[in-house]
């Protein structure tokens, strides 16, 4: 199995320890990684704010440079699902398939639904509460949305679980918005920030030491506010907890 | 970089107490919605029925409109079309003035709201009371309402105290008749004794007015008949009481029959309050003996709407208000903090249908968290939709200017992978720049985050010593 690794601009410019893990992983679990150098971005921020033709080239650039492999990991929910669900759109014409959204899986999906891991040498001795991330939950369906009348799972919890030493928490309102939404928090700043603020304290309130996610987004903006306003909880992505050993 | 919306939201939110209250006002009744939807097995296939119910009514309207007309007309109602707010405000007042009615009680209705039929009305000197208990606390209070269903939910109740005092005329009188059958001291602004005077109020009311006003949750095309849901009993007063009952129906509340409504009434309450339904589910086939019933079928844009393919869906939605309860932006920036009348996830999308110009300052009130999405019973496409709206943001010349430059600058970034590596090497000089720029009001993000560092090496030139 042939594996593209996607690490969206933020991840590659801010958490690289997130996509270091993420490589290390699915290589641990002996796949052929690569990493296509001409990366950038899934175009997202631009279709969020609205500007989704700025968005285009970037699919189709995309498009081109991971239709070859069997799967397409990237560690970030929220692009995962932009690939997923809006570049077929934005590449729309029928003739032109749009091959590598389809192969595009979230690091946590890929692991838990492709490759079915049920085990790993992974030890975490700490509290985390879960970040259900809104793309994840709504549009990858790493978790059942709160909202739904489904039987209940969780694709994050199950891999956490697998962790020697971990607690795993999740805070009241588990799939409320974080009020990230990229743009959305430049432009709506003070409702985004009362969001993230709401969250992290849920958050705090199981206790834990950790908030962990799939997506390095939510975490950058709630660790933001969180820093802001002097509260004490660290931020850690999943791809990090299952690569972290004794 | 800001919106009318953002704008007023930040004022609201300076005052934290009374946003963790509204907050958690509404998402109590979010919860209360989510224990009715665990408690039917069937509710994902309800919502599905439902989507596909109203689906089909809207793609064979003009048939179920004329269904609905002939089987009304031979029930005995006078049926009437408005194509327009003004034309429906003259068909109600034509009614109202043949009839010589100088007050008029009506239940709650958003089209009113949608074609400002009071204000209308009370021009040409015919007075207005709302009687759902909410809609009357904010007539009083000369306020519009903050949510579809529970319109002045967000009032506290010594405001409601204070304008019953002021605003009531027999206020007096009607708290010695509580006195006389609750003899035990209770605070003037306690509940029970409020809703007393509420109830005493429009009791006289209902028995002064010559006409009542009702709107529809839904018109039944098979029967011709008209269905309202209220908590209050309101409708049923309005509508016992004086002779004229007028029915204010937008052409989209239509469904095509008995077993249809049985779909919808089983999810309207549920989402829309978490009840498992309304406590007064009323519906009217035609005039009372000696009475005279209209129904003004009313259109105001809603055919335009059925035409528009990436936005007609909704045409499905039937007001329960779900979506505003979970929306997290609404709940934090409460009613006002919007543009158009109808507020949260359906009201930024009504809003652009009504008048994209002047109603595009919403269309930043979304996250895109996408809760709307899955608690709409009748899965109106709301976060999609919103997206969609920010795509025409630009050609309608209500675009972020700010927006647009930092979007554009991204392009250039990302579209070049050289540039793109360059600044991802040059990313950790911001680390060094000095806080008074990057905590300036030039960086919106320091408002409300610290900023972040860059790390030393990017993935990029981390990845191929891995």
């Amino acid at each position: 199995m042939k594996i593209g690794l996607f690490v969206p601009c933020y991840v590659d410019a801010l958490y690289p320890e997130v996509g270091v893990s993420t490589l290390k992983l699915l290589r641990s679990l002996g796949l052929d990684v690569e990493y296509p150098e001409r990366q950038t971005c899934c175009g997202q921020p631009m279709g969020n704010a609205g500007f989704e033709k700025m968005a285009v080239p970037l699919a189709k650039k995309y498009d081109e440079l991971f239709r070859s492999y069997d799967y397409v990991v990237a560690p970030s929910a929220s692009c995962a699902a932009y690939v997923r669900c809006f570049h077929p759109q934005l590449l729309g014409a029928k003739d032109k398939v749009c091959e590598a959204a389809g192969k595009t899986v979230d690091l946590v999906e890929f692991l838990h639904d492709i490759l079915k891991v049920e085990s790993l040498p992974a030890y975490f001795p700490h509290k985390v509460s879960v970040h259900n991330s809104c793309h994840g939950v709504r549009e990858l369906g790493l978790s059942s949305p709160s909202e739904r009348n489904i039987p209940r799972f969780n694709k994050i919890i199950d891999l956490l679980r697998l962790v020697e030493g971990i607690e795993v928490v999740e805070p009241e309102r588990p799939d409320e918005c974080c009020g990230f939404g990229g743009m959305f928090s430049v432009e709506e700043t003070a409702v985004s920030a009362r969001m993230g603020l709401d969250k992290v304290r849920r958050h705090m309130a199981t206790g834990a030491e950790y908030i962990t996610g799939p997506d390095s987004s939510c975490l950058m903006h709630m660790q933001g506010v969180a820093e802001k306003q002097g509260l004490g909880i660290k931020f850690i992505h999943v791809a990090q907890i299952l690569t972290s050993t004794r | 970089m800001s919106t009318q919306h953002s704008k007023a939201a930040a004022a609201y939110l300076r005052d934290e107490a009374v946003v963790t209250r509204h907050d958690q006002t509404f998402f109590a009744v979010r919860q209360k919605r989510d224990r009715m939807a665990q408690a039917l097995p069937e509710w994902e296939q309800l919502r599905e029925t439902a989507d596909q119910i109203k689906r089909h009514t809207a793609t064979h309207l003009a048939q179920y409109l004329e269904q609905f007309e002939a089987n009304a007309t031979r029930n005995g109602v006078h049926v009437h079309w408005a194509a327009d707010a003004a034309e429906y405000n003259s068909i109600v007042y034509d009614i109202l003035r043949s009839h010589d009615v100088k007050k008029v009680v009506k239940s709650k209705s958003m089209l009113t709201e949608e074609c400002h039929l009071n204000s209308s009305l009370e021009a040409k000197g015919i007075e207005v009371v709302e009687t759902d208990l909410g809609e009357r606390i904010l007539q009083m209070m000369q306020l519009a309402p903050s949510h579809i269903v529970m319109p002045a939910l967000h009032v506290h109740r010594e405001d409601i105290g204070d304008c019953f005092r002021s605003k009531i005329a027999d206020y007096d009188e009607i708290a010695k008749g509580y006195a006389a059958i609750s003899p035990e001291p209770h605070d003037e602004n306690d509940p029970t004794f409020l809703t007393y005077v509420a109830r005493m109020h429009l009791r006289r009311q209902f028995m002064e007015a010559g006409a009542g006003m009702t709107g529809a949750n839904f018109g039944v095309a098979a029967t011709g008949d008209v269905v309202v849901c209220t908590n209050e009993g309101n409708a049923d007063m309005s509508t016992s009481i004086p002779r004229l009952h007028i029915v204010s129906m937008g052409i989209e509340k239509l469904i095509p029959d008995l077993s249809s409504l049985a779909v919808f009434q089983r999810l309207l309450a549920r989402c829309g309050t978490g009840q498992e339904t309304t406590v007064y589910t009323s519906q009217f086939r035609g005039p009372r003996p000696g009475g005279e019933m209209h129904i003004i079928l009313v259109d105001n844009g809603r055919s335009e709407i059925l035409g528009n393919p990436e936005h007609w869906q909704t045409l499905k939605c039937m007001r329960c208000g779900a979506c505003m309860n979970t929306c997290p932006v609404y709940r934090r920036s409460a009613g006002y903090s919007y543009t158009y009348f109808i507020p949260g996830p359906i009201g930024i999308n009504l809003g652009m249908l009504r008048n994209p110009k002047t109603y595009s300052d919403n269309v930043s009130a979304c996250s895109l968290c996408c809760s709307c999405d899955n608690v709409c019973p009748v899965r109106v496409d709301l976060s999609s939709q919103v997206y969609r709206w920010r795509q025409q943001l630009d050609s309608l010349g209500r675009a972020d200017e700010m927006k647009k430059f930092m979007s554009g600058g991204m392009s250039l970034l990302f579209n070049h992978p050289l540039f793109y590596k360059l600044a991802l090497r040059l990313s950790p000089l911001v680390n060094w720049l000095p806080s008074s720029l990057l905590n300036s009001r030039f960086n919106p993000w320091a408002s409300g985050h610290k900023m972040m560092k860059f790390p030393k090496k990017s993935f990029h030139e981390l990845w191929k010593k891995l």
